[in-house]
């Protein structure tokens, strides 16, 4: 009987191919955007994921303050870190591939008539260690630049290019607010990163040199740190916190002023957004389906009136009412299916093109191309169902008689 | 529910077989409407039919004719009144019962005809076949055949706009004879039609008659059309005036 009343339906869906494929206009949209938002947003989060990673995924930071605030924001009452920090944790935590303090402040570089607007990061040469960042010109700091905190400085992509434009910069002088430094190294470009930021917009100072000369005392922002490869970064990470822990004089009952954070961390804060995101995005796309059903209920209700005597026939010749009502119920979830099938088909396709576009990884979620066929034929049978009932119940005397 | 329709029809319909006649009216009113609205449209009719008969219903409009045509038909059910076919009361049984009735022993020729369009005269007379549940190739033959019994085996993939009214007409024939029902009803089957497509529709509707012994309950406005048949009833305001058998 499904599969007579499945034959009915098609061959009532290709008497009128136009309105057919009009009616399933709303649901191809609507299954076609669920798709492409999804895949989008999947292939947006794994982008992010795979981004952070290339930052280097056995990285931690050890910051100051309170983890739930993840600011990043020193916390106005908790102590900051000294370099003493830094090397305690170099040479005492087991499996360290190198550890480097950090402490970042906007300023002014200026060359000549040229000015930009970046950030000062204080550092040691450990920090090009750790983020694998190589000086393609020049050269980083030597250990005795590092410890007389000397006015040397290496540039960012971005900031060489804004100060110097094609000229040689190497050995020239620039300037950070009142101070002079010699440019000793370029580093190499790295592009933006995948939240946007410019990763080349910055410039090295030794550590020493930023504490005496820029910031006037000998705090460190953070320390980042990064594990040898196959060492666990959640062990490393524990370890950096008993440490720590014990400089601070921090109790057994006190909670920690300072935390760790490792990048698989950071990655699932940011993935996380992205998550959300591309939830919400569906979910909206899911209510455009919504909408694409009514639009089959418009149209069924449409059918049911045109075909008035049809109904009246069938239900003369012997058709029962489940029967009449299966026919109608049927078509209803065919074309909405068929519309499910082109909106999967067009959103895979048009997702592919965008994650082209984008450059982003095209990420096949079979779970939500499933889902979504699944729930286009829901959507048929919930608004094919009134229609498909008005039919079942008409009176056959009246439908018969109808003009 | 097929079963218990059958059944139920079957055990009556054998112990009755001897005092029944196919159709069996007794006191069939029919009221449409409540209170100061009410039309009484049927006031008592008794009527029966026996098999093989072919009985021509005439009167004037709104005498009635179609609402007692609707109730033999079981499309619709008497207000007060019985009504037994094959010596089942029809007044008792479920739509869906009625339905089947239909199914098994009923065929309905219209005056429009009501083929499905932009289908086949072959899908059109498949149709019946389809709610027995017969599988397609049993139904293709029997379609088949019913096409040929009314001439128009050369038009099977034709669609109704592509027929004439009287192939039309023909189609919808085969349609109600294609089960094999024990019932014809026709509800002025040549109203649309011309004199000599009306002719030829009377002979195919005659020719049934005496030749598979289908039993013919045929509504219409013309005496030439209505001596076709072996019996007229005549219908005044909702009651049977005179019945002459030829
Ligand atoms: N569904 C209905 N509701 C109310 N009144 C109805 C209904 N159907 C028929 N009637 C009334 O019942 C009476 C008989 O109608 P019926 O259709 O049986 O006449 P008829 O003899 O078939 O007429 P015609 O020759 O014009 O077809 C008429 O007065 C009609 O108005
Ligand atoms: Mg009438």
């Amino acid at each position: 009987m499904l599969w007579e009343a499945f034959m009915l339906a098609q061959r009532a869906i290709r008497r009128n191919v136009l309105r057919s494929s009009l009616t399933v206009l709303g649901i191809v949209i609507g299954v076609a955007a669920v798709i492409i938002m999804v895949t989008l947003g999947n292939g947006a989060t794994v982008k992010v994921a795979e981004d952070i990673s290339k930052l280097g995924s056995n990285m931690l930071q050890v910051r100051v303050g309170q983890s739930l605030r993840r600011t990043g924001g020193v916390s106005s009452d908790a102590p900051p870190f000294h370099l003493e920090d830094a090397q305690a944790i170099a040479s005492q935590i087991a499996g360290l591939q190198a550890a480097a303090p950090m402490s970042i402040k906007p300023m002014q570089v200026i060359y000549g008539s040229e000015n930009k607007s970046t950030s000062i990061t204080g550092t040691t040469s450990e920090y090009l260690t750790i983020r694998e960042w190589k000086v393609v010109q020049g050269r980083g700091f030597n250990e005795g630049e590092e410890r007389a905190g000397q006015s040397v400085c290496l540039l960012g992509e971005t900031v060489r290019k804004a100060l110097f434009g094609s000229e040689d910069s190497i050995n020239e002088t620039v300037r950070i607010g009142k101070l002079a430094f010699k440019v000793i190294g370029l580093l190499e470009a790295k592009g933006q990163s995948s939240f946007g930021t410019d990763q080349d917009d910055f410039v090295l100072i030794p550590i020493r040199t930023f504490q005496r000369r820029l910031a006037g005392n000998l705090d460190v922002g953070s320390i980042l740190v990064s594990a040898k490869d196959g060492v666990s970064t959640t062990k490393v990470k524990a370890d950096i916190e008993v440490l720590m822990r014990e400089r601070r004089n921090i109790g057994p009952n006190q909670a920690d002023d300072f935390y760790v954070r490792d990048m698989k961390e950071i990655i699932d804060t940011m993935t996380s957004t992205t998550k959300i995101l591309t939830a919400l995005l569906g979910a909206v796309a899911a209510v455009s389906l919504l909408v694409g059903g009514i639009g089959i209920m418009n149209i069924m209700l449409v059918s049911v009136t045109e075909r008035t005597r049809e109904i009246g026939t069938r239900l003369a010749i012997g058709a029962m009412e489940r029967q009449v009502l299966m026919q109608f119920l049927v078509e209803a979830v065919v074309l909405a299916s068929f519309g499910g099938l082109i909106g999967i088909a067009s959103g895979l396709g048009i997702a592919l093109l965008g994650a082209r576009l984008l450059e982003m990884p095209f990420v096949l979620n079979i779970g939500v191309v499933v889902g979504a066929f699944l729930f286009s034929g829901a959507v048929g049978i919930v608004f094919g169902y009134f229609p498909a009932r008005k039919a079942a119940r008409l009176d056959p005397i009246e439908a018969l008689r109808y003009e | 529910m097929l079963q218990v329709a059958e059944e139920k029809t079957n055990e009556d319909a054998s112990q009755m077989i001897a005092s029944t006649a196919l159709i069996d009216l007794r006191g069939v009113s029919k009221v449409y409407g409540k209170g100061q609205a009410a039309v009484q449209a049927l006031k008592g009719i008794d009527l029966r039919v026996p098999r093989g008969d072919f009985v021509a219903v005439m009167g004037h409009s709104g005498s009635g004719k179609s609402t007692c045509m609707n109730i033999l038909g079981c499309l619709d059910t008497p207000t007060t009144g019985e009504y037994f076919f094959e010596g089942v009361a029809v007044g008792k049984l479920s739509r869906d019962q009625r339905a089947l009735l239909r199914r098994h022993y009923m065929g309905f020729v219209f005056q429009g005809f009501n083929l499905l369009q932009r289908t086949s005269a072959l899908e059109n007379v498949e149709l019946p076949l389809i709610y027995r549940g017969l599988p397609i190739k049993q139904r293709r033959e029997k379609a088949r055949e019913a096409l040929a019994a009314v001439g128009l085996s050369n038009w099977e993939g034709h669609t109704p706009s592509e027929l004439s009214g009287g192939q039309q007409q023909r189609v919808a024939i085969a349609r109600a004879i294609v089960s094999n029902p024990q019932l014809l009803l026709a509800d002025e089957p040549t109203g649309n039609l011309d004199s000599a497509r009306s002719k030829e529709i009377m002979e195919l509707i005659v020719q049934l008659n005496r030749e598979r012994g289908l039993t013919i309950v045929m509504v219409t406005h013309e005496p030439d059309m209505a001596a076709y048949a072996l019996r007229q009833v005549q219908f005044l305001d909702g009651q049977i005036e005179w019945v002459q058998t030829f």
